[in-house]
């Protein structure tokens, strides 16, 4: 998986095709058709405003809680949607890689493109409401591209861990779906990282170690609010802030080392 | 590899391993670390496989169902990998191991064409180029902007069938593609394999049908059990896969011959001489009571009897007995031929023993005006 190969042509071709028919098909004979990928997280969203911020008052200190909120919950959608799709990607191909030949990768990646593409619609959304909340913006909203891509390549790192190995295992789904949920709860997306320091300052620093949480809360940090807690201001060492950097760079090397040694075997084992 | 090799497949070997039970979680997974050598059993497909296809050959890929030919042609479009050896591939290869592959019936023809074409690897400009002529082969010109899940199914194959061959890789690679479409259809895609024998276009091609094998191929390999047992011209390898399917069906009579076997035995063994073949048959009874018989004999071509020969009506066999049979060839064409040796019951012409598919012989002869079994008298004549 050279990246001169990722941007052959060829290949690029081949991306384009998955990814445009993938968006042809995905909300097809539904009357509101492509406006569901925007409207599921906002009803989400509008869900979990009314239960923990109405009915909860969480975040009652934080400003701008409702957009800050559905940023967490648009970045956290994105992770649900690329990993889950990434996974299932190579075997809901099966039979096309069981009968011609061709780069097994594309098809994760087309998986994660076409979440890639739902996140920054949403970011859209997310952009009106900073709006209409007369959210102050700082320079440090130069830095939000990074954080989503932080979010996209840790993204794909999973996809193509969780594809290679749902090819042999296919309990990973299952697992994986379990997973999620308690991860959810995991990460402060609902409640304010402040909540938990409250309670115990080492279980908040060890939640920040997840790069998940990491992006969440530096993308919060640079968009809404310089209130917001990040891993930085969190954990003094610069050492074991660079924790989730880490996991996300090592994630990304192993799966793609893993991905390749396995696709090899993806037309047999699928 | 050098410059008139297209493709080199080199002592390939290949080897699947077949779960006793389908393990696809991880709880076999656990089970399966703690009696690691359980679980599964190798199964030799390809075994040692060697062979070079040259640029501009016709290479036909002959074999029963289950020989290993079909892994070969995906180690070939490189699906799977070799466990050991080597398989280079010199151009770009389009294979077509099923027809309609990646078709979603939920895109319009049109879009299927691109979809199609984009996982072959050709890009949107070279598909463009070759759209006009995929659609018109496939006489869908009016359908193209409905969704394929509205065409019958025969317009489905027709333009899976017209990217295949439309499509224009430096190698193409068609697995037993042939048996679709009516007539018509048929007789267009023949039309086009002469069309790329003509041009010298390097084919790669596995069938059952040995009419097609013999028609266009210029090079052919018989694989059986994953080993080539046999490579040579497409007549000699077309006689080879009709004598290895030979005794395939069993008719009923045959079956009640079966059951007889043990009081009634019939062997022979054939003897070929210049000008004709000779055919000795030994017949052996434990039957305590031995009946009249009489002995058939069918001469066997392409694994169809072409003619019947029994044993003159004032000759009759009591028992034991031992007879020699004397055929002439000179009446016959080159090829192949089978014996099968018969006992029948006098009184009720009932089947008691056979002997099938033991006797081969083959005449030789490089007469290309003739076919077939006989070589009858005839005379042209200009106007």
């Amino acid at each position: 998986m050279k990246i001169s190969n990722i941007i052959s042509r060829r290949n690029r071709i081949l991306l384009r095709e998955l990814v445009v028919t993938d968006f042809k098909l995905r909300y097809q004979g539904s009357v509101l058709g492509y406006l569901w990928s925007l409207l599921k997280p906002l009803l989400l969203f509008a869900i979990l405003y009314v239960v923990f911020v109405k009915f909860l008052k969480f975040g009652g200190d934080v400003e701008h809680y409702p957009v800050y909120l559905l940023l967490g919950v648009v970045m956290w959608s994105f992770f649900i949607e690329a990993t889950t799709q990434g996974m299932q990607a190579i075997v809901a191909r099966g039979d096309l890689i069981r009968k011609i030949n061709f780069p097994k990768y594309i098809i994760v990646i087309s998986g994660t493109i076409s979440a890639l593409i739902n996140l920054l619609l949403n970011l859209l959304v997310v952009f009106v409401f900073v709006a209409i909340n007369g959210v102050d913006l700082h320079m440090s909203v130069l830095w939000l591209p990074l954080n989503i891509l932080e979010l996209y390549v840790f993204s794909l790192a999973i996809a193509f861990l969780l594809g290679a190995m749902f090819v042999k295992y296919r309990d990973i789904s299952h697992i994986w779906e379990v997973f999620l949920q308690g991860a959810f709860y995991a990460t402060p997306i609902l409640y304010p990282i402040s909540m938990v320091v409250a309670q115990s300052d080492v279980a908040a620093k060890l939640l920040m170690l997840n790069p998940v949480a990491q992006i969440i809360q530096d993308a919060r940090y640079n968009l809404i609010t310089h209130q917001s807690a990040t891993t930085d201001s969190l954990i003094g060492n610069v050492w074991i802030a660079a924790i989730p950097y880490t996991i996300v760079f090592l994630s990304i090397v192993y799966a793609t080392w893993y991905f390749k040694k396995t696709q090899k075997y993806f037309a047999e084992n699928v | 590899m050098d410059n008139n090799q297209a493709v080199v497949v080199k002592d390939l070997y290949k080897t699947f391993k077949l779960p006793h039970e389908q393990h696809s979680g991880v709880k076999q997974r656990i089970v399966n670390v703690f009696n690691s050598n359980r679980g599964y059993e190798l199964q030799k497909v390809l075994d040692d496989v060697t062979f070079t296809i040259k640029k501009g050959d016709f290479f036909g890929i002959v074999g029963r169902n289950g020989s290993g030919k079909s892994t070969l042609l995906k180690l070939l479009a490189g699906i799977y990998a070799p466990d050991k050896g080597l398989v280079q591939v010199n151009g770009s290869l389009t294979p077509f191991i099923e027809l309609g592959v990646g078709f979603n019936p939920e895109l319009t023809g049109r879009e299927n064409i691109f979809m199609n074409g984009a996982l072959l690897g050709f890009s949107r400009k070279e598909m463009e180029a070759m759209y006009d002529d995929i659609v018109q082969f496939a006489e869908l010109v009016d359908f193209m902007d409905q969704k394929l899940k509205n065409y019958s199914s025969g317009m489905q194959v027709r333009l899976a069938f017209s990217i295949a061959i439309r499509a224009r890789g430096d190698i193409l690679l068609l697995d037993e593609v042939l048996a679709v479409g009516d007539a018509a259809f048929q007789q267009k895609c023949y039309n086009y394999f002469e069309e790329l024998k003509a041009q010298k276009k390097t084919v790669i091609f596995v069938s059952h049908d040995m009419g097609a094998v013999k028609r266009f191929c210029s090079k052919a390999i018989y694989v059986k059990h994953g080993k080539i047992i046999a490579e040579g011209t497409p007549a000699e390898i077309a006689d080879i896969y009709a004598a290895e399917n030979i005794d395939v069906p069993k008719t009923d009579d045959e079956k009640k011959a079966e059951t007889q076997a043990s009081l009634y035995q019939v062997k022979s063994k054939i003897n070929q001489q210049a000008d004709g073949v000779a055919l000795k048959v030994d017949y052996k009874t434990k039957s305590p009571e031995p009946e009249k018989m009489y002995v058939g004999i069918s001469l066997m071509k392409d694994g169809v009897s072409v003619a019947e020969i029994s044993t003159p009506r004032d000759m009759t066999i009591t028992g034991d007995a031992s007879m020699n049979y004397m055929l002439d060839t000179t009446m016959l064409n080159a090829g192949t031929y089978g014996i099968n040796v018969a006992m029948f019951k006098w009184k009720n012409r009932e089947l008691v023993a056979i002997a099938k598919s033991k006797n081969q012989f083959v005449i030789k002869g490089d007469d290309i005006t003739r076919g077939g079994a006989f070589r009858l008298e005839n005379t042209w004549t200009l106007e």
